[in-house]
């Protein structure tokens, strides 16, 4: 009987998955742009800009489906375990990595279970800000936990994806989307230096995203 | 509807020259760029190719009646206007007014062709979204660049909601003696606009060397103009018995839209070099967007109901 529980959650998820996906391509028809590196299989974590809950849907819906499988969204635990409909959504159709963004609420170490993602061949999708940037600025300052997950597993490929417009599809707080074309540019992959300190490495991450923002008009 | 003789004509028309094209683009790339690294003939093939799926989806809408017609032009509306709103400046105090121009004016355009309430249809966005739409936006928060903001929505009403919709609303007209057939008056349009956008570029890239306007679009030449123009309406007026025009009117007929739609693409083009983009989108392959196909169209469609609106309709 759980066998057969788990096996219709889980094809409630995979079904879930493709009209979400359907729906992010009516939405934004959104456009992926491999500017410095291909989609090829090897392991990744893709740091994007984060204007919108619709942010790693977008990077999941122009991925191939055979890196989408293996592609898992860091996401917040307070946020997504809200409610039954956020859990299944973050759990189950998204195969989430749950970070606790509270440090004194914390069991685990946010770094070592994205390592541990990492560990089991999963690449992942990392929005570095922290939270969603409501604000004029383009790029909030990164939190650390970018470096952190590099200096632990520095041979790991750090892909900065710029997202454009998706601020206005669906601003903090709307329901209702607006459609817009939004345009994904994914850069040059780096890495953490041997010699690099926190704040050279972050701001050099930093700079490579927001580098990518006046591409896709070119 | 049953004009289906004579579309059944034209469609078929326009399938021979797709096979010509097809077998000319083929050649091209056999003879001159078997390694498939030549821009312009690539370009030129996947044009084609999204050609006929143009043409069937046209095709299966026409065969689907009123109701194809109308919804594939909604649809071709919502994928214009999406692409026009992706450039305009916009702030978050708009996000209701924009939600409201899709999701509200747009729909409601399209049923009242449906409705056939031609004295609303045809002043609802130039009048009623023009003046309502600003208050959703005024009452939501910042006036910076608020007239900016207002008036590039309102263009991009107009553009994709207001101008496409007067290709179904063709389908309103009452033209004695030619009841029944109004689907003509679509199909002709579309064909000869369109022609006279292939057949400027066909003319272009062989003779072409004066350009119209250099610092708008490297690839619209004064031999591009007049020759396409002028071949596309000798091509339309040939036409003439499928359409409530004599030969003379559907030469002159011709002529007026065939100038619209050379004047859409320059005005669109001017659009695109002020936002610092190529292409309006890249959902049709060679093409661009849907606006890059669109634009003689947008220009064309709301002057050619008008003339035959005034000329020939009975009421």
């Amino acid at each position: 009987m759980e066998g057969v529980k788990a096996a219709f959650r889980q094809a409630a998820a995979l079904a879930a998955g493709k009209a979400i996906t359907l729906f992010a391509r009516f939405v934004t028809a959104p456009r992926a742009l491999w500017q410095g590196i291909e989609p090829t299989h090897a392991q990744r974590v893709y740091f994007a800009n984060h204007s919108s809950n619709g942010d790693f849907v977008l990077i999941w819906t122009v991925l191939p489906a055979a890196l989408r499988a293996r592609t898992r969204p860091v996401a917040a635990l307070d946020y997504w375990l809200k409610s039954p409909l956020r859990a299944f959504i973050g759990r189950e159709m998204f195969n989430a990595v749950l970070i606790e963004r509270r440090p004194e609420a914390r069991t685990e170490d946010p770094v070592a279970q994205m390592a541990a993602a990492l560990d089991e061949g999963s690449s992942l999708i990392l929005f570095p800000e922290g939270g969603r940037n409501t604000g004029e600025a383009p790029l909030l300052p990164f939190k650390s936990g970018l470096y952190h997950l590099a200096r632990l597993r520095p041979n790991v490929d750090l892909v900065p994806v710029w997202i454009s417009n998706l601020n206005h599809v669906m601003p903090k707080g709307k329901v209702v989307p607006v459609p817009l074309i939004c345009t994904l540019t994914f850069g040059a992959a780096l890495r953490l230096d041997p010699n690099e300190s926190k704040e050279a490495f972050l701001s050099r991450a930093s700079a490579s995203l927001l580098a990518l923002s006046g591409m896709e008009a070119a | 509807m049953n004009g289906a003789p004579h579309l059944a004509l034209l469609l078929g028309g326009v399938a021979g020259i797709l096979v010509l094209a097809t077998l000319i683009g083929q050649v091209l790339r056999a003879r001159l760029d078997p390694q498939g690294t030549n821009p312009v003939i690539e370009n030129l093939n996947a044009r084609i190719a999204a050609w006929w799926g143009m043409v069937a989806l046209l095709s299966i809408a026409f065969l689907a009646g009123r109701a194809g017609v109308i919804l594939l032009f909604a649809l071709l509306s919502f994928a214009a206007l999406r692409e026009f709103l992706s450039l305009t400046v916009k702030h978050a105090a708009d996000h209701w007014s924009l939600a409201a121009g899709f999701f509200v004016i747009l729909p409601l355009q399209y049923w009242l062709i449906w409705i056939d309430w031609y004295g609303l249809y045809s002043v609802f966005v130039p009048v009623y979204a023009f003046l309502l739409l600003p208050v959703v936006s005024a009452l939501h928060g910042t006036t910076r660049h608020f007239l900016v903001r207002v008036a590039e929505t309102q263009w991009a009403l107009m553009i994709c909601v207001f101008c496409i919709s007067h290709v179904p609303a063709l389908l309103t007209l009452q033209i004695p003696g030619f009841e029944g057939r109004n689907v003509m008056l679509i199909a002709w349009l579309i064909f000869v606009v369109q022609l006279s956008d292939v057949l400027q570029y066909v003319w272009g890239k062989l003779v072409g060397r004066h350009k119209v306007a250099p610092n708008l679009s490297p690839s619209k030449t004064w031999e591009g103009l007049v020759g396409g123009t002028l071949s596309a309406s000798l091509i339309g007026a040939s036409l003439w018995w499928m359409t409530p025009f004599t030969l003379t009117q559907a030469a002159g007929m011709c002529l007026v839209i065939t100038t619209m739609g050379f004047f859409g693409g320059l005005v669109m083009s001017a659009i695109k070099r002020d936002k610092g983009v190529k292409d309006w989108g890249h959902m049709i392959a060679g093409h661009g967007g849907f606006i890059d196909r669109l634009d003689s169209v947008i220009f064309a469609a709301p002057i050619f109901f008008h003339l035959t609106r005034y000329w020939y309709s009975a009421v």
